[in-house]
Order: C-alpha cells, then sequence, then structure tokens
C-alpha cells in the first residue's frame, strides 16, 4: 500500500469514527494520576466536559484542519488534541484563573498591550464557535464540519486574519486561542489529555520527560537515538 | 485592628537570591531575622522533583512558578500622555513567586558588569563628551566602583558556583576568557560546561572572524561543588528543563541549593511563608521605619515591629512597596522632580534563528547557561561618538532548550498550521540554532514607573504603572549588532536564516518573552536629589531600610543582572554590619 494510500484510508477512518457522537458516557477520560498501563482513551468514546456535542463536531473539524491526518505524521485528531481542549477550558487557563481579570475594559486596544477582553478563554470558545457556525450557515449555507477541507481552510484562514467580525468575540483572539491549544495539545505530555501515546515527540524526535542526557551533550552531531518517555513512565 | 507579633531585629521581604544572602549575613551578627514571603514554600525536593518538574505545559507555558497577574501585576504604557493598560497575562517578563523567588527559575547565566558600567554617566563625558549624551537621556553613575565590589562578586560566584573561564586574572588576560571583563581576584570556581554543537560552531567562526568566543559564564554546576555555606550542587545531567522550571537536578544555582539550606539551620533566622507585605510603616517623623503591616496565610492583617527593614522583592515589587509606604518622594517626569520610580530600564535584545538541514542539534540536551558567547561589541569596546549610540551588548548562542510546544522555530514563509506546518516542523526541528544579543537599555525621562490611578489589587491598592518604549539611541545600538550578526551568520552557511530585531518603528510589546531583567525605580547614586539609594542601598530618607535588587540599577547593564544584584548584596551587608549596626543613621550624609 502506497503512503498517500494509507493517510487517505487512515484519515477516513478517523473522520467516520468520529462524526458518530457517542451515545453512551464513558467518564471524564485521562486522569491526571494515570498509571502508564492506563491507556489514554479513544477520542470517538470521549464525552466532552465543557463542550456541548455540536460544539464538539466543530473544535474536531477545525482540530483536523490545523494539524490535518495528511502525510508524515500524526495529525491533531489520532493525538486526542481536543480531548486536551476541553480539559483545558475546564481548568485554570479556560477560566483565566491566572489573569488579572479586573476592569475597565479596552476591547479596542493596541495588540501591543496583549490580553485586553474581558471574556475568559472558554468563553471566547463558546461565543467563537457560534459565531463561527452562524457565519457558516449564513454566509454558506452548511455547517462548519460540512464544508469540505478548503472550505473549512478558508473560514479558519478568515478568522486568523480576522476578516469575519463577530458581535461578541473577537474572531482573531477566538482561532489564535484554539491555535495556541491545538499545538499545545499536540506536544504537551499525554497526561495532559493530548499527544496520544506520545505520537507528536515521536514524529519530530523529542525524547519528552527522558531529562538526563550528561553523556550526550557532547556527542555531536548525532541524532539522539532514544524514543520518548512521559511523565508516568510511559516508554514510545 | 492588626495584631501584632513579637518584635524582630530585622524583618526581611521577600526571600529569594538577595534575603537568603541577607540572611546569611544578619544572622552571622547574632541578629533575629524574620523573611516574609508573599508566595508559597518551595524547595528541590517536593516541589522541584523529577518527574514533574519535566512538564512543558505546566510550567513553562502556563507559568506555575511565576507570579499570577490575578495576584499581582503592573498597568503598562509607552507614554505620558498614553492610558496604562493591566499586564493581564505574563508574557515579556516573567517574576517569580514564592520562596526562591526567579532565582529558582532563572538560566543562570551569571555576568559581572564591565567597570565602566557602573559609572556610565562620567566614562561618556569623560571620553566622548557629554554633549553625545541626548537630552531626554537620564543615565546615572552607580555611586559604587567595580573595584569597591569585586570581592563580592568572587563571593558571590563562589556561593553561586559558577561554571565558566577567567579571561582577566588581576589585569593579565587569560586564553580562553573575556580578554574584555574586569579584573577578577581570583578564577571561576568551576570548569566551563560541557560544549555543544551550536557552541562550537559559533566558537570556530567567531575565531575565524578575529573575534573572541568564550564560554557563558553559568549558574549550572559543570561538576559536583561545594560552596563556602557547605551548600552541594550536582553536576548538570543536561536536562533541557532549565528556565522556568525548578531544577530538579540540584544542579542550578538556586536560593535552595545554595544558601537556605544552610540558612535554615540557623535558630535566630525564621521565614513565613504566604505572607503578602502591604506597606512599610513609618514613625511619626517619617524618618525612621517601625516594621510592616503584612496578610498572613489566613487572610489576615499582622504589624511585625523590627529594627532594620530589608526590603528583597522582585524589582518591581520593591518600588511598588515604596510609593505604597511613602518612602522617599516619587518620580514626576514633567517637572523631573522626585526620585521613586524613575529610571525604569529593560533590555534591548534581538537575534538570529539559523536553519541547517544536515545538522543535528538535539536542541533538548542543554542547560539554561551553557552558551558560547562573544563581548566585543561590548559597552567599553565601542566608540560611542562614532557609532551613534550609548550602549553596548553581548552575543551568545546557547541552546537551552527543545521544549516544542514554545521552541518550534520554522524557516521564513512557513504556514503557522495545516499539512505545510506540520511537514515543516518535521523538517525543523532539531536543526535551528540561534545566536542572540543582549543588550543594554538606557534610562529616559519619560521612562518610570508609578501608582496607577485605574487599576487596583485584590487589597484594594493601586496596581504600579510603567510607563515605557523604546527609544532611538537604543535601536541604533541594537542595528549595530544586527550588522553584526548578519555577519556571522552568513559566515556559518546556514540553509536559511533569520533576523529579529528591534527596528525604529519598534514598540514596547508586552506579548512575547523578551527579559526578565526590568531594572530601576529605586535607584542607587551619590545624590539624593537624583536617587532613591545611597550607595550602600540604604533610602536616603528612612534610614532604616534598605533596598536590594535590580530596582537600584541607574539604567540596564548589557547583561544579565543577577551577578551585580549579588555582589551589590554582598556589599550593601557589608556596610550595615561593620558600619550601620555600630550607629544606626545615614551611612552617607547628604
Amino acid at each position: 500500500m502506497s503512503a498517500k494510500l494509507e493517510n487517505a484510508s487512515r484519515r477516513d477512518f478517523i473522520k467516520g469514527s468520529l462524526m458518530m457522537i457517542p451515545a453512551v458516557t464513558v467518564g471524564s477520560g485521562v486522569s491526571l494520576t494515570a498509571a502508564a498501563d492506563e491507556p489514554p482513551p479513544n477520542l470517538a468514546d470521549y464525552t466532552p466536559t465543557f463542550f456541548d456535542a455540536e460544539e464538539w463536531q466543530f473544535v474536531m473539524a477545525a482540530c483536523d484542519r490545523l494539524i490535518p491526518s495528511d502525510g508524515a505524521g500524526p495529525g491533531a485528531l489520532e493525538t486526542n488534541v481536543p480531548i486536551f481542549i476541553d480539559k483545558q477550558m475546564e481548568g485554570k487557563f479556560g477560566h483565566a484563573a491566572d489573569w488579572y481579570m479586573k476592569g475597565p475594559f479596552t476591547e479596542d486596544a493596541s495588540p501591543l498591550f496583549g490580553y485586553q477582553s474581558s471574556l475568559t478563554p472558554r468563553e471566547v470558545y463558546r461565543k467563537g464557535i457560534a459565531a463561527t457556525r452562524r457565519h457558516c450557515q449564513d454566509a454558506l449555507g452548511e455547517d462548519f464540519r460540512g464544508l469540505d477541507a478548503a472550505g473549512q481552510d478558508r473560514v479558519l484562514t478568515q478568522l486568523e486574519q480576522g476578516a469575519l467580525e463577530f458581535d461578541e468575540v473577537s474572531a482573531s483572539q477566538f482561532f489564535a486561542f484554539l491555535l495556541q491549544n491545538t499545538k499545545e495539545g499536540y506536544f504537551a505530555d499525554p497526561i495532559h489529555g493530548g499527544n496520544k501515546h506520545m505520537a507528536a515527540w515521536k514524529f519530530i524526535g523529542f525524547p519528552g520527560a527522558r531529562a538526563a542526557y550528561r553523556e550526550w551533550v557532547d556527542q555531536h552531531d548525532r541524532a539522539y537515538p532514544l524514543g520518548p518517555v512521559s511523565l508516568t513512565g510511559e516508554r514510545g | 485592628m492588626a495584631k501584632t507579633q513579637p518584635h524582630v531585629d530585622v524583618v526581611m521581604i521577600g526571600l529569594g537570591w538577595t534575603n537568603s544572602i541577607m540572611g546569611m549575613e544578619l544572622t552571622e551578627e547574632g541578629l533575629n531575622v524574620l523573611a516574609l514571603e508573599r508566595g508559597p514554600d518551595q524547595d528541590t525536593v517536593p516541589e522541584f522533583a523529577y518527574p514533574k518538574m519535566a512538564d512543558e505545559l505546566t510550567y513553562g507555558v502556563r507559568y506555575q512558578l511565576m507570579q499570577r497577574p490575578a495576584k499581582s501585576t503592573v498597568t503598562v504604557r509607552h507614554g505620558v500622555r498614553d492610558s496604562a493598560l493591566p499586564y493581564r497575562s505574563l508574557g515579556s517578563f516573567l517574576p517569580g513567586n514564592g520562596v526562591g523567588g526567579a532565582g529558582t527559575h532563572w538560566n543562570g547565566h551569571t555576568w559581572r558588569p564591565q567597570p565602566q558600567e557602573l559609572r556610565l554617566k562620567s566614562y561618556v563625558e569623560e571620553t566622548f563628551g557629554a554633549d553625545i549624551i541626548p537630552d531626554d537621556m537620564t543615565i546615572q553613575d552607580f555611586g559604587v566602583s567595580y573595584d569597591e565590589l569585586e570581592p563580592h562578586f568572587d563571593f558571590f560566584e563562589k556561593v553561586a558556583g559558577i561554571a565558566g573561564k577567567a579571561g582577566n586574572l588581576n589585569g593579565e588576560i587569560q586564553a580562553g576568557g573575556n580578554p574584555f571583563e574586569g579584573w577578577r581576584s581570583d578564577e571561576y570556581p568551576m570548569p566551563p560546561m560541557a560544549r555543544t554543537l551550536n557552541d562550537s560552531m559559533f566558537r570556530d567562526v567567531a575565531k575565524a572572524q578575529g573575534l573572541h568566543p568564550f564560554p557563558l559564564p553559568a549558574a549550572n554546576a559543570s561538576e559536583a561543588y561545594t560552596n563556602p555555606y557547605g551548600m552541594q550542587l550536582a553536576p548538570c545531567n543536561y536536562c533541557g528543563f532549565c528556565e522556568r522550571y525548578g531544577c530538579l537536578n540540584g544542579s542550578k544555582s538556586s536560593p535552595q541549593t545554595c544558601v537556605l539550606g544552610a540558612l535554615k539551620r540557623r535558630e535566630n533566622f525564621s521565614y513565613r511563608a504566604n505572607c503578602e507585605v502591604m506597606k512599610v510603616e513609618l514613625a511619626e517623623d517619617g524618618k525612621t521605619a517601625t516594621g510592616v503591616t503584612y496578610i498572613d496565610e489566613n487572610g489576615d492583617e499582622v504589624f511585625q515591629p523590627a529594627d532594620l527593614v530589608i526590603m528583597g522583592a522582585y524589582s518591581l515589587h520593591n518600588v511598588h512597596l515604596l510609593l505604597l509606604s511613602g518612602i522617599g518622594e516619587p518620580y514626576n517626569p514633567i517637572s523631573g522632580d522626585g526620585v521613586v520610580g524613575k529610571n525604569y530600564a529593560y533590555q534591548m535584545n534581538g537575534g538570529a534563528t539559523l536553519y541547517f538541514q544536515d545538522k543535528a542539534f538535539n536542541p533538548f540536551i542543554g542547560a539554561g547557561a551553557n552558551g558560547e558567547t562573544l563581548n566585543d561589541f561590548g559597552v567599553e569596546q565601542i566608540d560611542f561618538a562614532r557609532e551613534g549610540f550609548i550602549g553596548g551588548s553581548y552575543f551568545n548562542a546557547a541552546m537551552t532548550n527543545g521544549q516544542p510546544i514554545r521552541n518550534m522555530p520554522l524557516p521564513g514563509g512557513a504556514p503557522q498550521w495545516g499539512a505545510e506546518w506540520k511537514e515543516a516542523v518535521q523538517q525543523t526541528y532539531g536543526h535551528t540554532m540561534t545566536i542572540g544579543s543582549h543588550g543594554s537599555n538606557m534610562a529616559y525621562r519619560d521612562c518610570y514607573l508609578d501608582l496607577d490611578p485605574t487599576y487596583t489589587d485584590d487589597h484594594g491598592r493601586p496596581l504600579m504603572r510603567m510607563t515605557f518604549d523604546w527609544k532611538d539611541n537604543d535601536v541604533r545600538m541594537t542595528q549595530f549588532m544586527k550588522q553584526k550578526i548578519d555577519t556571522l551568520s552568513r559566515a556559518l552557511a546556514p540553509d536559511d536564516y533569520k533576523l529579529s530585531f528591534k527596528d525604529f518603528d519598534s514598540h514596547y510589546d508586552v506579548r512575547p518573552y523578551q527579559t526578565t531583567h526590568n531594572v530601576g525605580g529605586a535607584i542607587m547614586g551619590s545624590d539624593p536629589s537624583t536617587s532613591v539609594l545611597n550607595r550602600y542601598l540604604q533610602s536616603w530618607d528612612v534610614h532604616n531600610v534598605f533596598v536590594m535588587g535590580a530596582s537600584a540599577f541607574p539604567q540596564n547593564l548589557q547583561y544579565n543582572p543577577t551577578g551585580l544584584v549579588g555582589a551589590l548584596t554582598y556589599w550593601a551587608a557589608k556596610a550595615i554590619r561593620e558600619q550601620y549596626l555600630k550607629n544606626p543613621g545615614p551611612l552617607v550624609q547628604a
């Protein structure tokens, strides 16, 4: 089987299985104290805590375009990136718990001054998903996840460039969170819910939490030979 | 009504590098010393233990060891006519939180200033003439000389266990070290760190161009070491989780690894974590402090009486507390009167990212400070009159880590997402190195700190307001460095490279991490009308208040500040021990 075919069939399989919303809740997914032999959940079996079913379909479809399965290396869906994002919404990040969130707020401030919105990231997601889906329905007559890949990419690019203007949320801020969190979920330790079986680390050659290289430091220009380990001791 | 704790001789605000050192020095005098630390207690074990520290998301991206803006932050604006906005989420700079402070999460670049940097204004005037200093530039001398500080640099390097190679031993230039450094009375206590591929490539190309590369002075142990306090460092294992992390290996110099273990054994020392000082309390005449008021871990207000107050919080917090406590006259940028908050400065950095398709750098094999550097374009090496700027820089080819969420430099033109992004990531990861320029930042009349009129913290206190932007002098400096780094980059013949330097249309951007070298605002000097502290870091106005840290710098060095911060702390401690305790009062007559 050629690499191209393999990728195409893998991609179809993943997409097909994910578009079915599971009827049964199988728990909240990854435990932060998961032992190495406790396998990460299948994305298809995961019931999101923060996102509702429609939002979840959007997140999965968008993640699949931001880090697709095409070509070498795993995509966002194979690495459970949406699960990571769902967990982040429920944690300190989603609630902006560490951020200074007192007013007054100057929403139209220069971007040089960083985050100035009164919305928490989870509010940005909720409003951003709703506004993007409305835009797709109104302008394109189709839900985001019903668009073909090129159509989804066009919408994501419009979000990224701020070409869409929403009433309640900044399109570019929504996209920025989505892209940032997608990459985080791809490359963070699997303990946080994404990077399933350290597939993203294996893809680029990052040894994860090995954190001991004294005998390797002066071996110049030789690729490091060992695979990654995770915080829970999983070896890849 | 605040409850009152029993009197102590000395109350110290904060428990990072400076107050750990001050604790050692003042307990040796038999004084009863108490430290109040705003953040949590933390130590190598259990807080920094493997494996949990090797978690990029939690510590590198979500800043678990850093100050939470929700609890404490500043507002920022570019000019005196602008409204400031809160620094709501961390980006440009990362003050530490908890015992050890920023000394737990730093990389460990440990420099001495060049001697003339401590008398910069005098040096410029004597060498190039006062007329080359722009009208709005407010640079000053520190009021203490390199020669006076040399024994304290030396001792701090021995306490912190610095790995490096001397370039100037008692005036004799040494092969392999920095020939442009000030004289040193002794070699570094440890040899340099192991060399990595990027180090070696940079060293060779720099030498070929007639420059003088040398290993970065590192607060990462290159071998097993025991310091003068009996504290032990383990050899660094190049784990690649240094900056933003507590050291999981006991190898990075920090208050925990170098001082606190010894200090905590002393019966006349104690500390209380989760205790945030609200203000320094003054006697009715305003000339002495009576102690501090703080909020304890239960949320109760407590008065802690003391004879001596040592402020050793992060530089920005020192200035904030001075403003909130009414110690010294707040600076007014319009009239030029007042001193507290004056001369806030930062660091002018830039760099190149070089991509080599056929080289394996193994970037995850790294330590915070195992770089190769050069100082040929330092403050003392540049003809300011000819080049048209005041300042200087050191260059640094370091490989601190390969953590992939934040360290994924891609060649120019690579997309930010999609299949082509993934392809670029695979092709690029592990094949890039950087050359950085770490440069000085001068002080200016309208770059300063004061209290914000709008935003408050959880206690209802005004946040501090930072007014700051980049100035042409410093942009000219960094553009000069850009040309030099461009030449070095080309000579390395990468497949692709990109330069990132501030330009004349650049404004201060709080989003990307730049450096946690916020300096000034409580500056030292020789004249109470232009400085907050005298040459011994003693408040001119309230003689039993001493203020440690980089808030004392009248402008920023070309270097990372910790070497000078450490030496100044020992210098101030010596003055307290030998002069102040015998006869409490101003150590310098105004």
